[in-house]
């Protein structure tokens, strides 16, 4: 069985399959940005976008997600380590304190900006109802996912990250997004 | 590299948001094992005998530790040595561990743990504080002879004086519950045997690395030099990481050190909610006298804070309680008796507030009913009681070695949120389906340990031949940003670019032990000793190239990465001159040492000047309150705290949104639940912690008034932005219902209608 994980194939060994997948993640591929905080999917901070869906994956296993194109936080900069905006914006407006619960966080927003690029401050905050923060109390995660939604409305280049290699997604383009292959490294 | 945004800037900000940034478990090492706690069901029982065959039987499982296994102290604490690393003669509470079993994967360690047999005789457990206070009482621990682990008094004017002055007394009693530190990451450690010199390398989730030293190397019974705690990043702790994290490292590190190989201990949500040490509940009967004219002339309390099995820092968490017993107000007449008692229930230590929530919650609400009965309102009561330039604190403390911006903070929270207008139009139980209610409370709050304890921070600056330069403080990164503060006044002081300074990764080997990173304390004792440092090596430099420059060694000045003297003209690349001392054979090179000032405390009378500085802040907040439902939605917070002067205006923010927020979950949604001792609240979906759309838009005012005796102006931020919002709330859902609320959390169910007909007319 395959996997795409940041724009990279991977093959999952049978013996994998069984795994909960955010230790296949962390474990196998080193991808250790999702946490494990609370192993029963109340917190979020295992978040990762599936098929450009924010799926919080600590009670999930590694067959379930076979053919699937997932990304993790680590594909969301540009290879050569630019920010996203939206990473920018969160470095920017002061978002991240403990850091923990930023990968979740941002990659959560990551999908709903992709959907919904001109959101009102209270679209945001239902946006991330299902990720917990402890530090911030979500007022400055907020301000940063509304300064970077302008990015977003105006699709620009490489918004959109790690994808099927040569397969973009087409879902979004209605919505002005350019998808480009940002392969992640 | 672009021009760095000095106003929400931190070192950490890039390995954050990539996924980079490793903590506790996102390290690996080779040969790995891993380890699980073993708990029992019992609540209080003695221990007869531990099976571990079984467990030690399972395929995979390496070995199982118990008590016998330590070689030096299994009993530790930092105040009273009664933590054990492994429950030994006892079971004390339901989260005691009595083993750990090491195994080659998690997941077999975990299910060995499961597989411990432990015969033990039942004792009663005491789970009442009150009860436990009673000489007939069964004892947490028989050698301490009695269930009350401390006393503090407060012992000011003449209280049958105060009561005859005044005109009305007050008399209520307030109840507090448990609630959890919730930090994103659990408690984790992994430690490695260091093959060259046999030094235990610990890497944790900690906010106290020199505890945690003392703790493994009290475990192990080694010496302290051979243990190293190096600083790694932290999912938040506040509070909530010194003892336990520690003790999670010790029985790691004693692993490893047994095993000779890398040991991982990474806790599962449930065990860190189930073991690690909480917030003091509290009882609280508080009477306060009153004038007509709306001056408080006495007040009498019983403070009985509920510490749980294990000492802990129980006396010092009671202590501030006392010290600030009757708020920001000026109190002739004081008579406070304070107790801190063992029970069965969970362990109760440091959580952010550190005793002051629980305070505030009565105090705030006591000054409101007072106004009442007086006929004024909240803010004109707090006017005419509030400390002001030159007060006496009920301590015997005078207020004037820094401004006192009580007064201001209010005025700074009613402008913003035309607080006086709003006050008009509340409910008061009256209206259609949404009550409306406004609501403010204000504290202040003596910055760092105080009479606590000993307080002093060391900084080192280590300037390399090419002009780049380390930093390394004795504050630890909670994830508050400690380390970009030092780093922003290090740059400021020495007049070069951040780009250049690399904060150096944290070692319990190389920085001296500075104690903990706790009580607001991290921006004015690291902060100091940063500065201080720099300042030593600005006069070692300026001594290097005076001559060089022309004027004299205090004339030289520092900026813009030169080194210059009279005229801008006359100056030296700080790169150049840093190649340069090289050569003269000088180190540019600094220890600075940030002693706090002097305090002082009389235990037998409660006076004394309890600490060096305060601060002082208000913070409000607007609702509703569903009539049918008794759902609360918060409209708008808004909060002001004199803070000395913000090093980092984003992250000072930042602090007091999630004070604010954290101090939302502490009034409405958060509790501990532990029927019978036994917790049932033991993961993020059923303790309830705020989300999202639980908050509402906050506003957050910096005030600034820089401290004389801190040498970057700069105080606290982490607690006092946690301490206040609860009573707001309270307040204004009394300002909404007509109702008052003495317990926390505030549970409104549906509210009755207004009656005029008084009891039993339905």
């Amino acid at each position: 069985m395959k996997l795409f994980v940041n724009g990279k194939e991977i093959e999952v060994p049978a013996a994998a399959m069984e795994k909960r997948i955010v230790e296949f993640l962390r474990e196998d591929l080193d991808l250790t940005g999702a946490k494990n905080a609370c192993d029963v999917g109340a917190c979020g901070a295992c978040t990762i976008l599936v098929n450009d869906e924010p799926i919080r994956i600590c009670i999930k296993r590694v067959k379930d997600f076979a053919g699937q194109r997932i990304l993790t936080i680590e594909g969301l900069a540009a290879p050569d380590g630019t920010l996203h905006p939206l990473q920018q914006a969160f470095v920017d407006c002061g978002a991240i304190q403990c850091g923990y619960c930023t990968p979740g966080m941002v990659l959560t927003a990551h999908a709903f900006l992709l959907n919904n690029p001109r959101p009102t401050r209270e679209q945001i905050r239902n946006a991330i109802f299902k990720n917990l923060c402890r530090c911030t109390g979500y007022q400055q995660i907020i301000d940063a996912i509304e300064k970077a939604a302008p990015h977003y409305q105006r699709g620009e280049r490489g918004l959109q990250a790690a994808s099927t290699p040569g397969k973009p997604a087409s879902r979004h383009t209605s919505k002005g997004v350019n998808l480009a292959k940002a392969e992640a490294g | 590299m672009p021009e760095l945004d000095k106003k929400s800037w931190r070192n950490d900000a890039y390995a954050k948001v990539t996924g980079r940034a490793k903590f506790t478990d996102d390290l690996k090492f080779a040969n790995v094992l891993h380890a699980a706690p073993a708990y029992t069901d019992f609540v209080h029982a003695r221990i007869i005998s531990i099976d571990t065959s079984l467990a030690e039987n399972l395929p995979g499982v390496i070995k199982v530790l118990t008590a016998r296994d330590v070689p030096g102290t299994n009993r530790f604490g930092q105040i009273i040595r009664d933590f054990r690393i492994f429950a030994d003669d006892k079971i004390r509470y339901h989260g005691d561990v009595v083993a750990v079993v090491v195994a080659e994967t998690r997941e077999i360690a975990i299910r060995a743990a499961q597989l411990l047999k432990v015969n033990a005789e039942p004792l009663t457990a005491v789970l009442d504080p009150e009860a436990a206070m009673l000489p007939d009482a069964p004892l947490v621990h028989e050698n301490h002879g009695t269930n009350i682990v401390n006393t503090h008094v407060v012992r000011r004017g003449d209280v049958e004086a105060g009561f005859r002055q005044a005109d009305f007394v007050i008399e209520e009693k307030f109840q507090t519950q448990t609630v959890e530190h919730a930090y994103m990451e659990t408690e984790a450690a992994v430690c490695v045997p260091r093959s060259t010199d046999g030094v235990i390398e610990v890497y944790g989730s900690m906010q106290h690395p020199f505890s945690t030293r003392r703790f493994v190397a009290a475990c192990l019974g080694v010496a302290l030099s051979e243990v190293e705690v190096i600083g790694t990043p932290m999912g938040g702790g506040f509070g909530g990481k010194d003892d336990t994290a520690a003790i999670v490292c010790a029985r790691t590190a004693l692993a490893a050190k047994l095993l000779n190989r890398p040991v991982k201990m990474v806790y599962r949500r449930d065990w860190s909610m189930r073991e690690s040490y909480k917030r003091h509940p509290y009882r609280v009967h508080y009477k306060m006298g009153v004038t007509k004219a709306g001056r408080i002339t006495v007040v009498q309390c019983k403070i009985i804070a509920d510490g749980g099995a294990y000492c802990s820092v129980t006396p010092w968490v009671t202590w501030r309680s006392t010290v600030q017993c009757c708020g920001p107000y000026v109190v002739e007449n004081v008579h406070c008796d304070t107790f801190g008692v063992y029970t069965n229930n969970v362990v109760a230590g440091a959580m952010r507030g550190f005793g002051s929530p629980q305070m505030n919650f009565v105090i705030e609400q006591m000054v409101e009913i007072a106004a009442q009965r007086a006929g004024i309102s909240g803010v004109e009561f707090r006017r005419r009681n509030m400390v002001r330039q030159g007060s006496v604190t009920i301590t015997g403390q005078k207020l004037d070695g820094h401004k006192v911006a009580m007064e201001q903070a209010l005025d700074t929270v009613l402008r913003e949120m035309d607080y006086e207008k709003k006050l008009a139009k509340c409910a008061h139980g009256i209206g259609d389906d949404e009550l409306y209610g406004i609501g403010l409370a204000m504290s202040y709050r003596g910055v760092s340990l105080g009479a606590e304890g000993v307080d002093f921070c060391a900084a080192i600056i280590n300037a390399q031949a090419d002009g780049s330069i380390f930093v390394e403080v004795g504050v630890h990164e909670n994830g508050q940003g400690a380390e970009s503060a030092m780093l922003l006044l290090l740059a400021e002081e020495l007049g070069v670019d951040l780009n250049r300074i690399r904060y150096r990764r944290s070692s319990t080997s190389n920085i001296p032990d500075s104690g903990t990173t706790v009580a607001s304390r991290g921006t004015i004792m690291g902060g100091g000793a940063v500065t201080l440092a720099a300042r030593e090596l600005k006069k070692k430099i300026a001594g290097a190239f005076c001559e060089k420059l022309g004027c004299a060694a205090e004339e030289v000045r520092f900026k813009d990465n030169f080194i210059c003297g009279r005229s801008d003209t006359d100056r030296i690349a700080f790169g150049d001159a840093m190649r340069q001392m090289w050569q003269m054979q000088q180190f540019p090179f600094a220890l600075g040492t940030f002693k706090a000032p002097r305090v002082t405390w009389d235990e037998h009378t409660g006076q004394g000047d309890a600490y060096f500085t305060w601060v002082y802040g208000c913070q409000a907040v607007e609702l509703t309150v569903n009539k049918k439902s008794g759902r609360v939605k918060l409209l708008n917070a808004v909060a002001a705290h004199d803070v000395g002067r913000a090093v980092n205006p984003e992250m000072v923010r930042g602090q007091i949104y999630g004070g604010m927020a954290m101090s939302t979950g502490y009034g409405l949604h958060e509790e501990v639940k532990a029927p019978e001792g036994k917790m049932t609240t033991l993961n993020l979906n059923t303790y309830r912690i705020p989300r999202s759309m639980d908050l509402p838009e906050m506003k957050a005012i910096i005030i600034e008034n820089p401290d004389p005796v801190s040498p970057t102006g700069a105080k606290s931020i982490g607690e006092p932005a946690n301490e206040i919002l609860a009573p707001a709330i309270a307040n204004a859902i009394f300002n909404a219902t007509g109702r008052r609320h003495f317990s926390l959390p505030i549970h409104l169910g549906a509210l009755p209608e207004p009656t005029t007909c008084g009891e039993g007319c339905k």
